[in-house]
């Protein structure tokens, strides 16, 4: 494994944090994207996550990342040994899959395709899988995705939509769950988002360079160190690390159990209606969020504040543009805040 | 303005720049060399070599040169062809990346090259290792080398892609030196600067001064800083100090920050004229208060900001005036990489079975898999190892046309109405860019005034940018028609090259009141307009006329009609109406050619 810049270490940038910490505790939210300036840690702080992830159980062997809790959930091999010897699968714990799908990736490997080897050399047909089924129950994680090739965005969306991925190709037929968390980066410099992309992701982080000298002097220090010595750097935040997995852990444990009360409900409905958002998905994100966040905070129930401050990273993707208002949709969602909610 | 430096300091700061290339290639990410092809160039490059060949004596030292427009395969690595057939197993082949490990890579004609080229370079530069994932491989190589970015540019806009550009830590320009200026650098031991490189000491007041100059020169990027200390203790090891001193500080404010700079310190006697930085960087930029915490940093503050002062390109503030109109710095560069790398020949949609001819493209894995499940058989029959292919297994690829279109506007931003039917143009344009991803559009503009025209906004489809280069737009002034539509031409032709559909959007009352050479004159000025227009009309671009005078003019329909043009008069120009409209045409095909 890579050596990674810890999680904790990364100074500043807390919009951005609490975001992939809202993603690793509840992964129904819909992924992360991560938009901004260049220099500000966008996939330092997406790699480092990898290191809070809490393990996973999956099937022994299994290329899909079973889930053995979850029968219904299981890939066509598991369902089959399972069909045979109930409780016969063996399992073990992983670390949850980040998968890096990098530029330049093609369709076969993304989706799977004939593993080219056996056929070749042993004239089998057999599947091999692609980044999607390594991906599945974990992170898929795409820098610069503003630059990725369309026809791979197309069949990311559809796969992120359905959470199976269905291949149809060079005499196969598979299809294999491919549920995962997309977190994607990027500059809007060097090109937009495809409105269609950008809905599906659950939150929406605007990330800009700190002015702040004494921050930026305490990174690059940090940076410094990690350089000189990256494991004893590692050893030093490892407890600050083991703290946020720990805090992650229990939020997912309680999380079935927070309570969102009506008042609450009807705040955040308000505020998406003033601000004139599309469709329902909005809405439930935000109250998903603002709930993974009240877990995480240590709270029983959704209060106002963890609504305002997810607010911004749930909605600012979600506005209609209104190419004359030159505000930026983070600062609309702050204003709309001070209007709606109001105590 | 900071006078030019002297073409010996320039040169003896380069041959640091190589020693320091030389002791840390994978932390300083590399160096960006601006200079055409010469002597300067080519002493630069021999020297570079030499000291990072003699840093690791031991090892043959890998230096893998890549074209601007080089394929994401070459680059990445994917299926080996000759092996797979000799084996009769897929065998993978390594990309340059891969095989720049340990090395340089060095990048000819930088300024050409797409940011889809440069995406997997700058992946490989943050994470030491590329990642490929390919042609039914699944490969992580090592990959830790420093760049040489070679831009030929000339153009203030013709560069390397930002996102490249910063992560090398060093940025030289070598246009103006000339052989009379280079003289030999004194020979330095690399090879134990190497080793003692992690033992010098960093004190922090090193980092403090570092990161306030940076702020001070509009850097506000945290790569920055990070690359300057790196430059720094670089040096300081060269010269065999335990601890970063003054001196090294300073050579680093020279090659990283300075030619970095956007905006001049305050303390410059030109506060005044100072503009304010690109909007891009500093939306609420406050003068960054120096952290006082100590006058000692304060002071070796204002040496680093003084040495990055002298390292400011010449010119800077005309080049930021103009990028403040033309857009982002560099963000333009790399068009022909770009459509290089992409092939316009569309996207690819799978493949199909066909012969194959010249013009067709082979899909080699497809081929290969359809192949291979009757392996067995043919071999057997063939009494041969080798891979048997088959004619009927052939696959090509296909390719759907990208249908792209670039929408040029050219608007008249003459006279009292000018503000208003640039800021209708200025709506239309970001609404159309709105949705333009969905389908692939891409926008320029043009506005034309006074003496002549300007390209405001060169073809983009980032909302970002446009909005940037629209936010000042000039106006008033007469009406050079000729000027503006010639303009236009020019544009569409270049992007018709470029593979994509021209459609013009010219939103005038044809009233041109100002010749091709500037001078007034109604007569010769609508006489042009009109050979402009034939033009125009000659080359069958797709073409709109909407007239904004308050009546229909029939000086604009005329225009409309040389150029086979649509008309449309739109006396209340408002941008939802106009966006519609230009919609609403440019999505018929085909192209309206002459009447």
């Amino acid at each position: 494994m890579a050596i990674t810049f810890p999680f904790s270490a990364i100074v500043g940038q807390d919009e951005m944090k609490r975001a992939l910490i809202i993603a690793a505790i509840d992964p129904t939210i819909g992924g992360v994207l991560i938009f901004g300036d260049r220099g500000t840690g966008k996939s330092t702080a997406v790699r480092a996550l990898a290191n809070l992830l809490p393990p996973i159980r999956t099937v022994e062997g299994c290329s899909y990342n079973c889930d053995p809790a979850k029968p219904a959930g299981l890939c066509k091999a598991c369902n089959d040994t399972q069909a045979i010897a109930p409780r016969s699968l063996k399992t073990r714990e992983a670390p949850a899959p980040v998968v890096d799908l990098p530029l330049g990736a093609t369709e076969d490997r993304v989706a799977g395709a004939l593993d080219i080897e056996r056929a070749l050399v042993h004239s089998e047909k057999a599947f091999e899988p692609g980044l999607l089924a390594r991906a599945n129950r974990g992170f898929l994680y795409i820098d610069e995705v503003n630059l990725l090739e369309d026809h791979l965005v197309d069949l990311l969306l559809d796969v992120a939509a359905s959470g199976e991925n269905v291949i149809e190709r060079e005499g196969l037929s598979i299809r294999h769950p491919a549920r995962f968390v997309l977190i994607g980066s990027g500059n809007p410099e060097e090109g937009e988002l495809r409105p269609q992309l950008l809905d599906r992701f659950g939150l929406s982080v605007d990330v800009v360079t700190t002015k702040d000298v004494s921050q930026r002097v305490e990174a690059v220090k940090r940076r410094e160190a990690f350089d000189r010595d990256p494991e004893g750097f590692i050893a030093s935040h490892q407890a600050a690390d083991a703290k946020i997995r720990k805090r992650i852990t229990t939020a997912r444990g309680k999380l079935p159990m927070i309570a969102i009360a009506d008042d609450i409900r009807e705040a955040v409905a308000g505020l998406c209606v003033s601000l004139g958002t599309d469709g329902l998905r909005g809405e439930m994100t935000l109250l998903r969020a603002a709930r993974a966040l009240a877990a995480y905070d240590g709270k029983r129930e959704v209060q106002l504040a963890q609504i305002k401050a997810i607010a911004p990273a749930a909605l600012r993707h979600r506005l209609r543009r209104n190419p004359l208002d030159d505000t930026g949709s983070g600062v609309r969602v702050e204003r709309a805040m001070a209007e709606v909610l109001a105590p | 303005m900071t006078e030019a430096r002297a073409a010996s300091a320039i040169w003896s700061d380069a041959c640091r720049a190589a020693q320091l290339l030389a002791v840390d290639p994978v932390g300083l990410g590399g160096v960006a060399l601006r200079s055409p092809a010469g002597e300067a160039r080519t002493a630069w490059l021999l020297m570079t070599r030499r000291l990072a060949a003699g840093a690791d004596a031991t090892a043959s030292l890998p230096i893998v040169q890549i074209p601007a427009d080089v394929s994401a395969p070459q680059l990445l690595g994917g299926l080996d062809l000759e092996q797979t057939l000799a084996l009769g197993r897929p065998a993978a082949q390594q990309g340059a990346l891969a095989r720049a490990d340990g090395g340089l890579l060095i990048l000819a004609m930088a300024e050409r090259m797409g940011a889809a080229a440069a995406g997997p370079i700058t992946a490989a530069l943050d994470q030491g290792e590329v990642i490929t994932e390919r042609d039914g491989f699944s490969l992580r190589r090592p990959a830790r080398f420093g760049v040489v970015a070679l831009d030929e540019g000339i153009a203030a806009d013709e560069r390397p892609p930002t996102a490249l550009l910063e992560r090398l830590a060093i940025h030289l320009d070598l246009s103006d030196v000339t052989h009379r200026d280079m003289e030999d650098a004194a020979s330095v031991d690399i090879a134990s600067a190497r080793r003692s490189l992690y033992d010098v000491i960093v004190p922090d007041s090193v980092i403090e001064s570092l990161c306030a100059a940076a702020l001070v020169l509009g850097v506000t990027s945290g790569r920055t800083p990070i690359l300057a200390l790196r430059t720094a203790r670089a040096a300081a090891a060269l010269a065999g100090r335990c601890i970063i001193a003054e001196e090294d500080v300073v050579l680093a404010a020279r090659l990283v920050l300075g030619p970095r700079a956007l905006q001049l310190p305050a303390s410059d006697q030109q506060a005044e004229d100072t503009p304010p930085p690109p909007p891009e960087d500093n939306p609420d930029e406050q003068p960054p208060e120096p952290q006082a915490s100590d006058s000692e940093v304060r002071k070796l503050e204002d040496t680093v900001l003084e040495a990055a002062t002298t390292a400011i390109p010449p010119g800077l503030l005309q080049l930021l005036q103009d990028n403040a109109l033309r857009g982002a710095r560099g963000t333009n560069s790399g068009k022909a990489g770009d459509s290089q790398q992409k092939g316009l020949r569309g996207r690819p949609i799978g493949s199909r079975r066909g012969e194959l001819r010249s013009k067709a493209r082979l899909d080699l894995l497809d081929t290969l898999r359809t192949a291979a499940p009757w392996q067995n058989l043919r071999r057997a029959s063939a009494r041969s190892q080798l891979i048997q292919i088959r004619r009927e297994d052939i696959r090509l690829k296909r390719f759907k046309d990208r249908q792209a279109t670039t929408t040029i506007f050219v608007v008249d931003a003459s006279g009292s109405t000018a503000m208003d039917r640039l800021g209708e143009a200025k709506g239309a344009i970001e609404m159309l860019l709105a949705d333009c991803y969905v389908r692939r559009d891409e926008v320029a503009l043009i506005a034309f005034r006074g003496a002549g025209a300007d390209l405001l906004l060169p073809a983009t489809r980032s909302l970002a940018r446009a909005k940037k280069s629209l936010a000042a737009l000039p106006g008033g002034g007469g009406t050079p028609l000729a000027s503006g539509l010639i303009a236009a031409e020019k544009l569409a032709d270049d992007v018709r090259r470029k593979g994509r559909t021209p459609t013009l959007v010219i939103i005038t009352d044809g009233r041109a009141n100002v010749a091709r050479d500037g001078m007034g004159g109604r007569e010769r000025a609508q006489a042009e307009a009109e050979q402009a227009a034939i033009l125009i009309r000659s080359q069958r671009f797709r073409a709109i006329v909407v007239d904004n005078s308050p009546r229909p003019e029939p000086k604009a329909r005329g225009i409309a009609l040389s150029m086979g043009a649509i008309y449309l008069p739109l006396p209340l120009v408002n941008a939802a109406i106009l966006s519609d409209a230009v919609r609403q045409h440019t999505s018929q095909r085909p192209a309206r050619g002459s009447q």
